[in-house]
């Protein structure tokens, strides 16, 4: 057995302890908005936050994040950069398809939490390790562009 | 908005009849009355989520596209699938324009499986595909909205007393307009549905229209942002097991052996199951299935594909299209003009085996009961994947349901039912839920691909270089002979020479022609924009070499054969003028234009580029102006324009699945590369106002956007992309 702190709540688990996070959110927690795309970190799909730094799920293991906080998609609008994230996600109509976007917007709250004014180019860094095949990086830069305003906003 | 499927529970031993009863009617009887559905039919929220239709007496479902209950509530059964495109705005958007509700308070439905019922009129079965989605259902689904408000309108005047002509409704409402008074629909819907169904109903006259060509928010996003929308990956029933397959590496190969000892002491695998071509480890999740498969360590028969590979498909194309093929098109006599024009100018194009790669990986889950079989799945074509999981089970239409969902990705992929079936065959041999998962390796390697295909193109011209005779060969995979034989039409596959024979330059002398030639082993399939994409490639590209050689502007040239393609010829020349075509740029930097006509709709792109002495191509911006006739929602062609540039830049400069002793080389998305944020051009769309009926959108900006991108690089380096992928040909040029 092992505990894992999931959104906040400690979940006593019994998973092989090499069992990567995807894995035991989706199949074992049933938390099915942590997405599977490639398994190897190649997509971004399962990115999920590990006391807030994202990660990809699908190359974690479970033990690696025994005593920490892991955020999921379900919760992420709970802190300050997801519900702005989030709205402006809304604002922009990002998603198509909408597979990947658990995982873009895991890196984008995690961007936005780090960096309250992100570049372009901070944009490009942080989020290039995630795939979209509807092709909504258009949406997402303008999107991560409209969150940090109004974080900016925010802050005065 | 949340979406579900008709039915999440199990079979019911209902009989044909009964099911497209529950279905025609919307009761959705059976599975709400057991929760006690009269109750649930008032006083709860209108959201989707909740089972909340009303029983069968109560509920206003004059057709099978849309019910009302006597709270008001309106619901939606969607033909069409939503798999990004937009088409669960856009159609119910069409709906509501007629019925007069509130579109975002509309709950939202997929449609269970039914080629008649929910027939996608254009293609003559239950498919989203092909750009048909507004073609087919723009006016379908709008007489479906207008049925109902006719009798709800009906239903009030005759509770007033006065005429209906004397009554409007509005937001979902009936309004007598001499005395203001007012009813609601939910107030309506008994009186509605004791009335005949008018056959014949107005449709709104465009200038009416409230919804139809403004931008509107997508309904479909809420779930799409905190992880609740439902794919059918993220299916999760009562003591579901997870199951990981392998299918043989060598097309055509057989499993000899393997160690199913080894498989079972992985903690959690709990079956190993074997089909002729493939094994499945089963287990309790699918961390333990997966390693389950890599300790079983499969061994196989290669089967005999086991020496092909990508060069000897090529050769065997090359060869077979020495030879005439089928005529598509033939006006005139272009072998004559060639004859005796001042040049004749060849080419050939290559285009390579493309996979899908949506983003979420091809899965199936399948329960398998005494009386019957459930399917959760993400599919473009519910009616014939039924069909096709009722021919291996044996098992009667009424017992295999189909629980559709949203799609991570189609492309289509989705088209095919290959998967379902394969998981069907494994459910068989499973006690209990299963779902059965394809690796993304899994997922590149057992795809079906877009064929590869070999165009061969020749044009007389005259001293000045002005085409006079065009002809052009098509050699490749027959799809619509696999796929729907009956549309082959005098042996031409309409859709291989899609973009070719009906190519929009004005030629009198033009003939084009079709070799089919199967690559052994190798399954095809449709691949966004399907045979307009093939098609506009070569025919974009080489009226771009015509051009060259008659050292005339691209713009120009192609702008001097389209006197007869007026909408052709504008959006060619708006997307030129948006560009800023013939101004100035930085050394390195060019700009490449396409025209592409397809699916109904007018496409021209702009593609600025930059190539650098290492041999890097880097797209710095795309300007599109599409013409798609009448636009319903605006940001979903805007969206749908983004989206064809991003999927078709990918192809156009990394897309390639290549085969080595029989098998596919590419594994996931490290050597199938697909564009990221940080490579992207700057996009702009524009869209032209027209009343032309509706064309179609998910398709044409990927096949625009390749000849545009690799006239581009021409005109920066000089070098001519004939064969694509663009990868690594600058670095040698």
């Amino acid at each position: 057995m092992i505990t894992l702190n999931v959104n906040g709540k400690n979940r006593a688990l019994d998973v092989p302890a090499d069992m990567p996070l995807l894995w035991t959110l989706r199949d074992v927690l049933g938390m099915t908005g942590t997405k599977f795309g490639c398994g190897m970190g190649l997509c971004g799909a399962c990115t999920i936050h590990i006391d807030g730094q994202p990660a990809r799920s699908c190359l974690t293991p479970a033990s690696a994040a025994v005593a920490k906080k892991i955020t999921t998609i379900e919760e992420i609008g709970a802190t300050p950069a997801g519900k702005k994230i989030q709205a402006a996600w809304l604002a922009s109509d990002v998603p198509q398809c909408g597979y990947c976007q658990s995982g873009q917007i895991m890196s984008a709250c995690a961007l936005l939490a780090a960096n309250a004014k992100p570049s372009d180019s901070d944009i490009d860094a942080a989020m290039s390790g995630n795939i979209c095949r509807c092709g909504t990086y258009p949406r997402i830069r303008a999107a991560i562009h409209q969150a940090a305003g109004s974080a900016r906003e925010g802050a005065k | 908005m949340k979406t579900r499927s008709i039915d999440t529970s199990t079979v019911a031993p209902a009989s044909r009849r009964d099911f497209l009863a529950v279905t025609a009617t919307g009761a959705l009887g059976a599975m709400a009355a057991t929760g006690g559905g009269l109750l649930l039919g008032f006083g709860l929220p209108a959201r989707g989520e909740i089972r909340d239709t009303a029983t069968t007496q109560s509920a206003f479902a004059p057709n099978a596209f849309l019910r009302i209950d006597r709270t008001g509530k309106v619901t939606f059964v969607m033909p069409v699938i939503e798999m990004g495109q937009g088409t669960y705005t856009s159609v119910p958007m069409l709906i509501a324009e007629e019925l007069e509700v509130d579109v975002d308070k509309v709950a939202i439905e997929h449609s269970p499986p039914d080629d008649k019922i929910y027939v996608n009129p254009l293609i003559g079965v239950q498919m989203t595909g092909g750009s048909t989605a507004i073609r087919g259902t723009y006016i379908p689904l709008r007489r479906a909205g207008a049925t109902a408000r006719v009798m709800l309108v009906t239903a009030a005047a005759a509770r007033w007393k006065v005429e209906p002509s004397a009554c409007h409704a509005e937001n979902g409402q009936v309004v007598h307009g001499a005395t203001g008074r007012r009813l609601g629909y939910g107030s309506l819907v008994d009186a509605a549905a004791k009335l005949p169904v008018p056959e014949n109903v107005v449709l709104k006259e465009p200038r009416d229209f409230k919804l139809i060509g403004t931008p509107h928010r997508r309904l479909d996003t809420s779930g799409k942002v905190d992880g609740s929308a439902k794919f059918g990956i993220d299916s999760r029933l009562p003591g579901m097991k997870f199951a990981v397959v392998a299918a043989s590496p060598t097309f055509g190969g057989k499993l000899v052996s393997l160690d199913e000892a080894e498989a079972k002491a992985v903690p959690g695998v709990t079956q190993v199951v074997r089909l002729g071509d493939t094994v499945a480890v089963v287990g309790r999740h699918t961390w333990a299935a997966k390693q389950g498969l890599a300790a079983a360590n499969p061994q196989w028969d290669a089967g005999p594909n086991a020496q092909l590979s990508t060069a000897d498909i090529v050769a065997q194309l090359a060869s077979a299209s020495q030879k005439p093929g089928v005529p598509a098109r033939h006006d005139g006599d272009a072998a004559a003009v060639m004859a005796r024009a001042a040049r004749k100018i060849d080419a050939v194009y290559e285009q390579p085996f493309l996979a899908h790669a949506a983003m979420e990986p091809m899965n199936c889950t399948v329960h398998i009961t005494r009386a019957g079989c459930n399917i959760w799945v993400g599919t473009q074509v519910p009616g014939l994947t039924q069909a096709a999981v009722m021919k291996v089970t044996g098992l009667k239409r009424e017992q295999v349901r189909i629980h559709n969902h949203l799609l991570g990705g189609g492309f289509g992929r989705r088209l095919e039912f290959d998967g379902t079936v394969r998981a069907v065959q494994i459910a068989q041999q499973v006690e209990g839920p299963v779902q059965v998962l394809w690796t993304r390796e899994e997922d590149i390697q057992h795809d079906m691909y877009r064929p590869y295909y070999y165009d061969r193109l020749s044009a007389g011209v005259d001293a000045t270089g002005k085409a006079l005779a065009w002809t052009h060969r098509i050699a490749g995979s027959s799809i619509v002979a696999r796929y729907s034989p009956a549309w082959i039409k005098n042996g031409v596959d309409p859709d291989a020479v899609d973009g070719s024979a009906n190519q929009p330059y004005g030629f009198s002398d033009i003939h084009v022609d079709w070799v089919a030639l199967e690559p052994p082993g190798v399954p095809t399939a449709f691949w966004r924009g399907v045979g307009v994409t093939r098609g506009t490639f070569a025919v974009e590209s080489f009226v771009d070499e015509l051009a060259a050689n008659a050292k005339q502007d691209p713009l120009a040239y192609r702008a001097a054969l389209l006197d007869k393609n007026p909408r052709a010829k504008a959006v060619l020349q708006l997307a030129a003028q948006q560009a800023g075509w013939g101004k100035p740029l930085p050394a390195g930097q060019a700009r490449g234009i396409a025209l592409c006509t397809g699916f109904g709709s007018f496409i021209a792109q702009v593609v600025q580029v930059s190539t650098y002495k290492d041999g890097t191509v880097q797209p710095l911006h795309a300007w599109c102006v599409v013409d798609c006739g009448v636009v319903v929602n605006p940001d979903t062609v805007r969206a749908q324009m983004e989206s064809g540039i991003v999927f078709g830049l990918s192809a156009a400069l990394y897309g390639e699945i290549t085969i080595k002793n029989g098998r596919v080389e590419q594994t996931n998305f490290g050597d199938y590369r697909v564009l990221r944020i940080n490579e992207i051009p700057q996009i702009d769309v524009h869209i032209v106002k027209s009343l032309e009926a509706p064309g179609g959108i998910g398709e044409p900006g990927t096949s625009c956007v390749m000849p545009a991108l690799t006239n581009a690089i021409f005109a920066a380096s000089g070098k001519r992309i004939r064969k694509l992928p663009v990868g690594e040909q600058l670095r040698t040029a």
